[in-house]
């Protein structure tokens, strides 16, 4: 019987009532008395001198406020980068500065040139027109290998070159594993890009500066994973706006998928200009600006090779990938070709040595940085093809092979720095094996040739560290931030709780899941359990939402907090009832006194702890709320076995999504249906990149995929129903709910299976196609089945 | 969006009268233009919407047997009511998505004449007339390239005849992102012949491919198509090169014969 209630039960998602009727409050929805517009006149060239801004005209405009250009910003700090990777020599990255707007250069296309605040945003729009701006184009690098040659133009003039790093790791394996490809019996190569992505949330990105000049307060309401993260970079490295000045609170938010992380440029602005002009200043991007301003994710060039023994033991593996960083250094972009990337190059598979060098770029794009998986789908996606390929090229059973070189014994040091706690991959095998029905496979695939299709099946494992993360560690790998999470949980006189997390909900669905685990704990109904976030002002300093974190680590946050209340609640309950406080147990709402009949309710208990006349004053404070930080001991290595099988259509070179099977190790569950949603929301964004999705420049650096006209999204009928099975369950051994994150695995997961299949189908029909870069669009399969 | 004003006529004479005056523009469903606008990539003094006036709504069959469409009639009316004309009825169908079949005419699409759109097919493969407020054009003179048609400034397609074929049917490949046709070939079979008309392939716009025609017309069937036209001339972007979109004719070529059983 599934469970109906706590960890574990499937309740639907109290969050939606108010999503699905319209009656959410995003940051759009929110209007401050007063309020200006401000819109952004953006570069349309990739790469230009600034000679001269000319706004007289335009400042003379009906209905406008002030016109900001970088001059405005001089003493002002830039956006900051919130991680510092170091090179494979010991130097710190370099790192440019990153101006609020376009100082004596524009970067990319999309840049900001300067901001015109006005009374209506069209306002706005007809005077940033009349701007009379003076660029002079220069010529823009945009390929990577381009950049880095000789003699390439600089991004950043006052930068050596176009390099940001060149990192290896480990770089003491590195010649270990050049000796194990040399003596290798078989390697398998492969050269491949994972594509540039625009994230594309529902929601684009929205900002409103309001300031008091009475109280000397800012406000910033924004859409926001990590409204603390953004209240500490903007206030003290940009705005120098002390903490207790400044209140960012970001609302209800329609998905981020990792870009909505970052700090940027139009939040700092808004929250300056609104004091600047003493006047609250709104700022709400089109889906135009959105394609060019949003941080886009991905974009890696690489090569893998993977060695292997007599016995097909693999032996090596050795990684080349150039990452492109675009003009600026995005938040947390330096960390995602690297710490989440190169520490995941192990896979499932027990490689005795691995070396990964990774060249970050500056290029004249806009900037990339964490979408979805960030790194570990990069990661993924290379191992996966690499042993898919070698299966082929050794004639083995790609799942023999696999599991033949599973790790199988736990905890498990990798030779890229990181420790796995648990795991089965021969159990999430197995799941998958059962639901998608791979004996069945070769009759499915005799009835597509009967309509002249040809069938693939492809299968990969995967493996992520989420939970992010150790903050002694990650301060060691460069990140400028602690990674813990916290909550504080008040109890209310008559027994209901409200936490206030540091985690963000932007669709994960916390306000349901999150009351689970405390209704679980206390024995109470989820009703009773209401969940506060995203608003600086009334949460704990706390991280925010990415990387698969929030119930790993602000729900174990939550958890400890809980646990100081159960505590504390404990010895109240034992002075109502004048027993021993070791002597009180919590089942149902309900303390007793082992061994006795007597018992007092949850409410009472509560109730007491507000009007403390029969209350142990001496002992213990009245109230009932406790706060607690949590720093995770390692990261969480979430896992499993993916299997798509496709169609392709020979005369078109279209590939269809047949059936789609994803076998999970989450660890432990507490809402299955939520986790279900996840799973299938990053599958349909896996298959987006793998056969729709493609961000590309011109050799101009012009935006071509610039909307939704050229920028395929995935939609409704280009994704399947999908088998997912989360039944092999490896609890994580160092949170107090041994869970392990899910939010970002179906991304991380499903690419590689996709091409696989595409690849298999391709081969059973006889063509010599070894690989398809993503997005595997019909033109490119036709033009790869020509040869 | 740039300031315009804005006209809502009932009758062709007003809609005609409206249009006089400069830089004003005719507003069918809007499905090209809003956006435009949107994007303040176009900047007419005046929109005058077609929208209110009935005579030139709706889908009729004329006495010597023609379909004919209202210029202002929505897709979703034609997929619904040209139902003599079944694989007009199913292009129409599957124009865009529900919303913009609610809104975009078929006077809209032929005026605008995008290289992608479906509607241009259907007219030149059918051998339609489009009727305007001043005369009869035969699509064969109509379609004059990319986004170029014979109208002249401020004329009004009023409606759209088409004969109906014996058999007839459209096969259109979807741009991934816009779902536009990357290639669409509409081959429609007459006593007198077989016309094949093709959109989203060609930098001419849509366009007759006249080898197909000559040998499906001597014999109806998908072995007959020939091979695929050259890729000169063919537009190449993000999504298909030249040479695919040519490979892509011969295809869909092929598979609307076969539909038409």
């Amino acid at each position: 019987m599934p469970k109906d209630h706590g960890i574990g039960a499937s309740p639907k998602r109290r969050e939606d009532v108010r999503f699905l009727t319209g009656t959410g409050n995003y940051t759009d929805d929110i209007n401050v008395n007063g309020q200006a517009y401000v819109h952004f006149l953006r570069s349309d060239v990739a790469h230009g001198k600034i000679n001269g801004i000319g706004t007289d005209v335009a400042a003379a405009m009906p209905g406008v406020v002030r016109i900001f250009t970088g001059a405005d910003f001089e003493g002002v700090g830039g956006i900051p980068c919130g991680w510092q990777v170091t090179d494979r020599h010991g130097n710190p990255m370099q790192e440019p500065a990153h101006p609020v707007l376009a100082q004596g250069k524009v970067r990319h296309v999309g840049d900001p040139i300067a901001a015109v605040v006005a009374d209506t945003y069209e306002q706005a729009r007809d005077a940033a027109e009349a701007i009379e701006l003076d660029i002079e184009e220069l010529p823009a690098v945009v390929d990577m290998k381009a950049a880095l040659a000789e003699g390439a133009t600089k991004v950043h003039d006052d930068l050596e070159n176009n390099l940001c790093y060149d990192w290896g790791f480990v770089e003491e394996n590195k010649d270990a594993v050049d000796q194990a490809i040399k003596d290798a019996a078989h390697v398998t190569t492969l050269e491949l890009v994972n594509n540039r992505l625009i994230a594309n949330p529902m929601e684009p990105r929205v900002a409103i500066g309001d300031y008091n000049r009475a109280t000397d307060d800012s406000t910033l309401y924004t859409t926001s994973q990590n409204p603390h993260v953004i209240r500490l970079l903007m206030g003290a490295f940009v705005l120098g706006i002390p903490e207790h000045k400044l209140r960012v609170i970001a609302p209800d938010v329609g998905g981020g998928f990792g870009t909505k992380i970052f700090h940027y440029a139009e939040e700092a602005f808004c929250t300056f200009a609104a004091k600047a002009i003493n006047r609250p200043v709104k700022w709400t991007a089109s889906r135009s600006e959105a394609f060019m301003s949003d941080a886009h994710g991905r974009d890696h060039v690489t090569k893998i090779e993977l060695a292997l023994d007599k016995d097909n033991n693999f032996t090596a593996v050795r990684t080349e990938t150039y990452a492109n960083m675009g003009a600026y250094l995005s938040t947390f972009a330096p960390s995602v070709p690297t710490w989440l990337h190169g520490t995941l190059m192990a896979g499932n598979y027990r490689t005795p040595v691995i070396y990964v060098n990774v060249k970050a770029v500056f290029t004249n794009t806009v900037p990339v940085d964490a979408y979805r998986g960030a790194g570990r789908p990069e990661a993924t996606f290379q191992l996966e093809r690499v042993i898919d390929k070698a299966a082929r090229e050794l004639g083995v059973d790609p799942i023999a092979l696999r599991r033949q070189n599973f790790i199988t014994e736990f905890p498990y040091a990798t030779p890229v720095a990181v420790e796995y706690d648990t795991g089965d991959y021969h159990g999430t095998m197995d799941a998958l094996e059962k639901i998608a029905d791979l004996s069945g496979f070769e009759a499915r695939r005799k009835e597509s040739e009967a309509k002249g299709k040809l069938r693939g099946l492809g299968v990969n494992c995967y493996i992520e560290a989420c939970g992010i993360a150790p903050s002694n560690l990650v301060g060691q790998l460069g990140a400028r931030a602690g990674l813990y999470e916290s909550a504080t949980v008040r109890v209310n006189a008559t027994g209901g709780l409200v936490v206030m997390t540091g985690s963000h909900s932007h669709g994960q669905g916390h306000e349901t899941s999150f009351p689970q685990v405390i209704a679980e704990m206390i024995g109470i109904d989820e009703s009773m359990v209401e969940i506060v976030h995203g608003d600086t002002a009334n949460t704990p300093m706390g991280m925010g939402t990415y990387g698969s974190r929030s119930l790993a680590v602000g729900g174990s946050a939550m958890v400890r907090a809980t646990e100081k209340i159960i505590n504390k609640a404990k010895k109240i309950a034992a002075h109502l009832m004048e027993a021993a406080e070791a002597d009180i147990e919590l089942k149902d709402g309900q303390f007793s006194v082992a061994g006795t009949d007597k018992s007092v309710a949850w409410g009472d208990v509560t109730l007491a702890a507000y009007v403390p006349h029969n209350y142990p004053l001496e002992d213990i404070e009245p109230g009932l709320e406790e706060t607690a930080f949590y720093d995770p001991a390692n990261f969480t290595y979430p896992s499993g076995a993916y299997c798509c099988e496709v169609e392709v259509d020979p005369e078109t070179g279209k590939v269809t999504i047949e059936r789609f099977s994803a076998a999970d190790d989450f660890g432990n569950i507490v809402n299955p249906m939520i986790v279900d949603g996840q799973v299938h929301g990053g599958i349909g964004q896996g298959i987006g990149q793998a056969l729709l999705e493609g961000c590309v420049y011109d050799e101009d650096g012009q935006l071509l995929s610039a909307s939704y006209m050229d920028y395929a999204m995935p939609r409704a009928d280009d994704v399947p129903f999908y088998n997912v099975d989360h039944s092999s369950q490896t609890p994580c051994t160092h949170n107090p709910l041994g869970v392990k994150g899910c939010g970002e695995a179906g991304a991380i997961g499903s690419p590689p299976s996709v091409v696989n299949a595409v690849i298999d189908a391709l081969q059973s029909g006889g063509h010599d196609v070894t690989h398809i870069d993503m997005p595997v669009s019909p033109s490119r399969v036709w033009a790869a089945m020509q040869g | 969006m740039y300031n315009f004003d804005f006209e809502k006529p009932t009758s062709v004479a007003d809609a005609v009268a409206a249009l006089a005056g400069e830089d004003a523009q005719a507003l069918g469903g809007g499905q090209t233009l809003i956006p435009t606008l949107k994007q303040r990539l176009a900047s007419p003094s005046k929109l005058v919407s077609l929208a209110g006036i009935a005579d030139i709504k709706g889908v009729c069959m004329s006495d010597d047997g023609q379909v004919c469409v209202g210029g202002a009639t929505v897709h979703a009316d034609v997929a619904a009511n040209a139902g003599s004309y079944p694989a007009l009825a199913a292009l129409a169908c599957n124009i865009g998505d529900p919303a913009v079949r609610a809104r975009g005419t078929i006077g809209g699409s032929l005026a605008n004449n995008d290289p992608s759109a479906c509607y241009p097919s259907a007219a030149l493969a059918s051998g339609a007339t489009i009727v305007t407020n001043a005369r009869e054009i035969a699509a064969d003179d109509y379609f004059q390239g990319m986004f170029a048609t014979a109208l002249d400034e401020g004329e009004i397609i009023t409606e759209v005849r088409f004969p109906v074929p014996e058999a007839a049917n459209y096969q259109k490949f979807e741009q991934p992102a816009s779902r536009f046709a990357l290639v669409g070939v509409f081959v429609a079979r007459f006593a007198d012949g077989v016309r094949v008309a093709v959109t989203g392939a060609s930098e001419e716009g849509v366009f007759r491919w006249s080898a197909a025609e000559e040998a499906l017309s001597g014999n109806f069937s998908a072995d007959a198509v020939p091979a695929a036209p050259g890729a000169d001339g063919m537009i190449s972007d993000l999504h298909g090169t030249a040479a695919y979109r040519a490979h892509l004719i011969a295809v869909l070529t092929k598979r609307a014969v076969a539909a038409c059983g």
